[in-house]
Formats: structure tokens, sequence, C-alpha cells
């Protein structure tokens, strides 16, 4: 996975609330048996009529955002199915951050998984941030996953949370995996102990 | 020691490891797998030259591309679900996992097939790449979606690296209303919290209206935990719940499963047990509700009328807007005047037996409208074959409805049942978003007797005047 460190972009304002992972990736591209070429398809039903022409109204598809790397969101991002074709939809468009008052549970862990960071900041702030993003390509935001901090244009800046160890794995671009068979051991008793408690399972 | 939360206890019982920060490794005891979310992860596995830990514990199953009609031992005619089906199978054969394949009568919806082989018992931690994972909480097991990297991380590892959520109570106190159903709970409930209320949360569902559901209804109703947004929801197990798993054939036998039980009857919240959140609603004022907009939370009970979207706050007045729009309904509208073109019943929310003689009460001995399309998805090749044997094909048959083989189908319709641009539906699934049943189809979230009522009068409709 790739290394996540600062990201300095164009933000695309999508305020529209409860944005679900069918309208990220209808479930028709969900019949892929890989995990990339999913970005012409991010946003589909909203992007494309059904002709495949483009939806010229549709933010991603105005010249300012085009190269967007940062989506604002209204509240309840990613809420929906499991899909981690949603993330990987984002991340393959090159979406890097995604920032929001909330985010759906799944999809949030999702997103650390590939590369993605989800921030979460107050109304207040993302309510700031989004008449920055609407400002188009002019307006650049930078997001620095080490101070944990967004900048607007304007330099006012908004601090942000994130958990200490997906921060860790995305500042190094760490393989859950592999961290995980580091602990084989603990496995090996768990299922020792487990085995004797509850051999039914 | 200090009082716990069925959560608490589930929880403390699966950990492998804490690490400073609270960050936790947690056992897995269940792994069900389907085709839509593991081929990538399988893939890595092949890529890293790792292999599946624990086989015996991974149950697979394809449900969501498989077609549903009568003729499926033809084969897929979709290229692309043909080989995300193909490649289950195979990845099945090579890793050694329980496999039921599509010609097996044991096929269907995972989270159907999962309790009904007796997979699926109390507190277990159970995950698949699939929100409505949270199903199986019926039965007092932590259960839940996770993305195909989790998959992967399963497969791999037999855990799971999670950080603990809060606690949060949902009670349904009293008793239910006639012609009020274990859907209109979890759709009242997420209408009262919103599709957002529950995150951060593992949800319990406690209280006499709760208790009195059968374990089909119960998983109705913790099959919805997710549209509330919920990592989880749970119910503490009882003697239903030991009746239920009883005899099943993955179910423990003789001495072990007196220990089984023992065990399972510790699993409670504990008196006194903290709950960071507590929301209650009284049995008798849920009635039987629709959904009228594109989000599980936009619920208003049948006898209702259209919302207007300025009565919302916030960015919800341009969704209300923009979901009304879509739903080409306008306000002020009487819910029970919206026309209905098709009606679905079936889906992991609904399509267990006792959906099926509910929406059969209502049809029998009737006939659906004239030139409505209405089908039956049986949950599983079990259930459809304990209809027949109880005469509800015949109803439905009867009725005008196609009886049709296990599986998702129109619930997401990535198989070949689908709604047409502008066609609407009343549909027993979980999920009324945008295009999920068919590109600008427009779907109403119901109960099934609600459904069965739908598709005798054409019309959204109130069961109760029918019973
Ligand atoms: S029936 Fe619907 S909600 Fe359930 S697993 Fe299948 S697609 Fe998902």
């Amino acid at each position: 996975m790739e290394k996540f460190t600062t990201v300095t972009g164009i933000a695309a304002p999508m305020p529209l609330v409860n944005i679900d992972t069918d309208m990220i990736i209808p479930k028709v591209f969900l019949k892929t048996i890989k995990r990339s070429g999913l970005g012409v398809n991010l946003f589909d039903e909203m992007r494309y009529d059904r002709q495949g022409n483009e939806i010229p109204d549709f933010v991603l598809n105005k010249p300012a955002y085009r190269d967007a790397q940062i989506i604002v969101a209204g509240d309840n991002f990613g809420c929906g199915s499991s899909r981690e074709h949603a993330p990987w939809a984002l991340a393959d468009f090159g979406i890097k951050s995604v920032i929001s008052t909330s985010f759906a549970d799944i999809f949030y862990n999702n997103c650390f998984k590939n590369g993605i960071l989800p921030i979460i900041l107050p109304q207040e702030a993302v309510d700031v941030l989004m008449k920055d993003a609407e400002k188009g390509a002019n307006a650049r935001m930078e997001i620095n996953l080490e101070a944990q901090t967004v900048t607007a244009s304007d330099g006012q800046v908004f601090a942000f949370e994130v958990d200490a160890f997906k921060k860790h794995c995305l500042m190094n671009g760490l393989d859950d995996i592999g961290l995980t068979m580091e602990k084989a051991a603990s496995i090996d008793s768990y299922e020792a102990k487990a085995g004797t408690l509850r051999p039914w399972v | 020691m200090k009082a716990r939360t069925l959560y608490d206890k589930i929880w403390d019982d699966h950990v492998v490891h804490q690490a400073e920060d609270g960050t936790c490794l947690l056992y897995i005891d269940r792994h069900l797998v389907h085709e839509v979310t593991s081929p990538q992860a399988f893939e890595g596995l092949r890529m890293t030259g790792r292999k599946v830990r624990a086989p015996e514990k991974t149950i697979a199953v394809p449900d969501h591309n498989v077609p549903t009609t009568l003729d499926r031992a033809k084969g897929i005619d979709n290229e692309e679900s043909r080989i995300q089906v193909d490649a289950l199978d195979k990845n099945a054969k090579d890793f050694g996992v329980h496999y039921y394949p599509v010609s097996d009568v044991r096929q269907g919806i995972v989270h159907i097939v999962g309790p009904e082989q007796g997979w699926t018992l109390p507190g277990m931690t159970v995950v698949c790449g699939d929100s409505h994972t949270a199903t199986h909480g019926a039965f007092g097991a932590l259960a839940h979606g996770i993305g195909t990297s989790e998959v992967e991380h399963v497969l791999a590892t037999q855990t799971l690296i999670q950080k603990k959520s809060k606690n949060m109570k949902v009670e349904i106190t009293g008793k239910l209303r006639p012609g009020v159903t274990a859907k209109d709970i979890t759709l009242s409930v997420i209408g009262a919290t919103g599709t957002a209320g529950g995150t951060g949360y593992v949800i319990e569902y406690c209280g006499e209206a709760i208790r009195d559901l059968s374990m089909e209804g119960r998983m109705t109703v913790c099959n919805m935990a997710i549209e509330g947004g919920a990592r989880a929801g749970l119910i503490a197990p009882d003697e239903k719940t030991y009746d239920y798993c009883k005899g099943r054939p993955h179910a423990p036998k003789g001495a072990a499963w007196e220990a089984a039980v023992a065990y399972w009857k510790t699993l409670f919240s504990d008196e006194g047990a903290h709950f960071d959140k507590v929301i209650t609603l009284k049995g008798e004022d849920i009635a039987p509700v629709v959904t009228w907009g594109t989000s599980p939370e936009d619920v208003l009970p049948i006898t209702a009328s259209v919302p207007a979207p300025e009565s919302f706050s916030g960015g919800k007045v341009e969704a209300a807007k923009r979901a009304l729009d879509y739903m080409g309904l306008t306000a002020g509208q009487k819910l029970t005047d919206i026309q209905i073109d098709t009606v679905f019943i079936g889906s992991c929310t609904n399509g267990r037996i006792e959906d099926l003689r509910a929406a059969a009460a209502i049809l029998k001995g009737k006939k659906i409208k004239d030139g409505m399309r209405a089908m039956v998805v049986p949950g599983s090749g079990l259930v459809r074959a304990q209809a027949e044997e109880e005469g509800l094909a015949d109803i439905f048959k009867e009725a005008g409805f196609e009886w049709r083989l296990a599986g998702c189908s129109m619930c997401l319709a990535m198989n070949p049942d689908q709604l047409a641009e502008g066609e609407r539906c009343a549909s027993t699934s979980n999920r009324n978003f945008e295009g999920r049943q068919g590109y600008k189809g427009r779907t109403h979230l119901v109960s099934p007797a609600m459904a069965a009522a739908a598709a005798i009068t054409g019309h959204l409709t109130d069961v109760r005047e029918m019973m």
C-alpha cells in the first residue's frame, strides 16, 4: 500500500447527506474479481446518463474538479453495504481523502486499508471547508496526516483526530496481515484455551 | 466483578491480544463467504502464498449473482456473474472451506444458510464480507460485516483488528398490535434514530416485544441494525434460541450440547451494566410502516402522507427533495394512494419461512391485481422445500406470484431480477437506495404481509384492513 503523508489538492464539494455505497459504486460494477479499474465508474449513476455521456452538472465532471484528490461530503458518507469496491473506486479515481461530519463504520475502516484518509470534523469546520471547496480549482486544501491538520486555501487550520494505530499503518503503508501474523503464537494459545472452554465451537 | 453487557461478555471472551491503545485482535469463530466480496481476498492469499488458517470455520455459498429462475441448472448467462460464481467454486475447493454450490438444496442467502445449518450459535463471533451479517446477532452472536481486505485478514489469521464499540440499548416495551411485525419494529427504530444514529455502537435489542418474537423475527430486527449505522445488533439468547439451534447439522450434540447451553445461559447483560445510549419505543405505538424516500430512515406509518422536504432541517432538506423527485412523489400525497407495479418478497431480511407464511396468510384464496408483477424468492433451498410442503407455494402460485429458486435476487438486482426505469416496487428487502433494485427503480420497504396486501390492491395498503 502507498504511504500517506501529506496531500495538497483540489477538493470537490458534495454536500448531499447519506451518500451511500450504491451511489459511490453501483452494483453492476461489483462483478469484477479485481481491485483495480473502478475509477471510471465512481459515482456512475450520478456521473453519466444512460448512454454513457457525462452529466455536466455533476461535480467531478466540471473542469475545475476533474483532478480532485479530496471530497468534502455531507453527513454519514459511505453508508450502506460493506463493498470495498467503494474505496477501490475512490482510490482508483485519485481520491486520497474524504472529509465529513460522520462516516459509516465499515466504509471508514475500508478506507484505511486502501490508502484513503477519512477525516471527521465538526459541522462548523465542514461548513467552512465546503465553502472553500466550492471555490474550485484555485482553492487547494492541504492535509497533513503527521500533524493531523487540514488547512483551507485561506490558511485556516482544522485539527482532526485519528486512531494512532490506523495512522501508523497509513503513514507507513503497512499490511495488517503481516503484522497480525507476527502474533501467531498468541492466536495459537487463544485457540488452545478456547478449545477447552468452548469445545463445540 | 463489574456488571457487563452482553456485548462486553462476548468481546471479552474473544480477545486474543490487546495493545496499549485499546486496539484488539479479536478471534473469529465463523467466517461466512460469498462470491462478490471474496475473489480479491483469495487472490491476495495466492499472491502471498498464504493459506486459510481455519477452513473448518469458513463457510462459502454463492447468492448475490445466482439466477433464481427454475431453469438455472443450465448455467449463468451473464459472463461476469458466471466468472464470479466460478471463482468461488474454485476458491472453496482450492482452500478447502465448507461449500454449498448452486446445485445444493441447502444453497441460499448466506445469512439464511448460516443459522439454518447450525453454523451460527450464541456467543460466537461471526463475520462476512457483507453488511447484513448483523442478522446473526439474533442468536446473541457478535456478528458484523467487513470489507474485502478484512476478509483476507480473517482467512489468513482467523482474527480481526478491532476497537471496541460503545453499547446502545434499544428497548421495545409491551406488545405489538395485530398486523405489526418485526420488520415494522426495525424500520421504526431506524426512523427514530436515523441511518447514522447507531454509528459507533453495538445495539442490544430487548424488551417484551423482542422477547415475544420468533427467531425469524429476531433475525429480521438484527438484519437492519446496519441500516441504523450500528456495527452489530444483538439479542440475548433464551429458550427459543436453544430450540432453534437444537438438532441443526452443525450444532453441538449430546454432552457438548449441555455444556454449550450452560455457557449460553451466561450470555445476558448484567443488572446495572452500563449503556452509553438508550432508546425506548412502546410496542403498542408501532404501526405497519413503509418507506417513502431513498434512505431507510425515510419511514412513516402507512396511514401518513408523503412529507414536505421543508419539514426537515439541515442537509436533509435537499436529500428529501432529491428523494421525492427520484421516487416520483409529491408532498401531501397519501401513502395508500401510491400505485405499485411490482412486489418482491424475499431477501435476508424477510426470506425465511415465517415471512412466507405471513404473506401467504394474506394471499390465501386471493389474486394479485391485474398487470402486477410479483415474485417470491425463498431465502434458501430448504425454506423453499418447507414452503412447498406446507402448501404455501400453491397459495403464492394461485394468487399469481412467480415461485423462484433461492438467492438475493431483486434485493440488489445483480442477477437478471431487476426493476425497469421508473418501475415502483413494494419490497421486503432492506435498502431503498437509488438504483438498488435496478437503474431508476423505485423501492418502498415493507413487511411481507404489507407486500402481499399491496400485490392484491395494486397500491400501498394498510394490511390491517385485510385481516
Ligand atoms: S439478500 Fe440482499 S441484503 Fe441480503 S445478503 Fe443478499 S443482497 Fe445483501
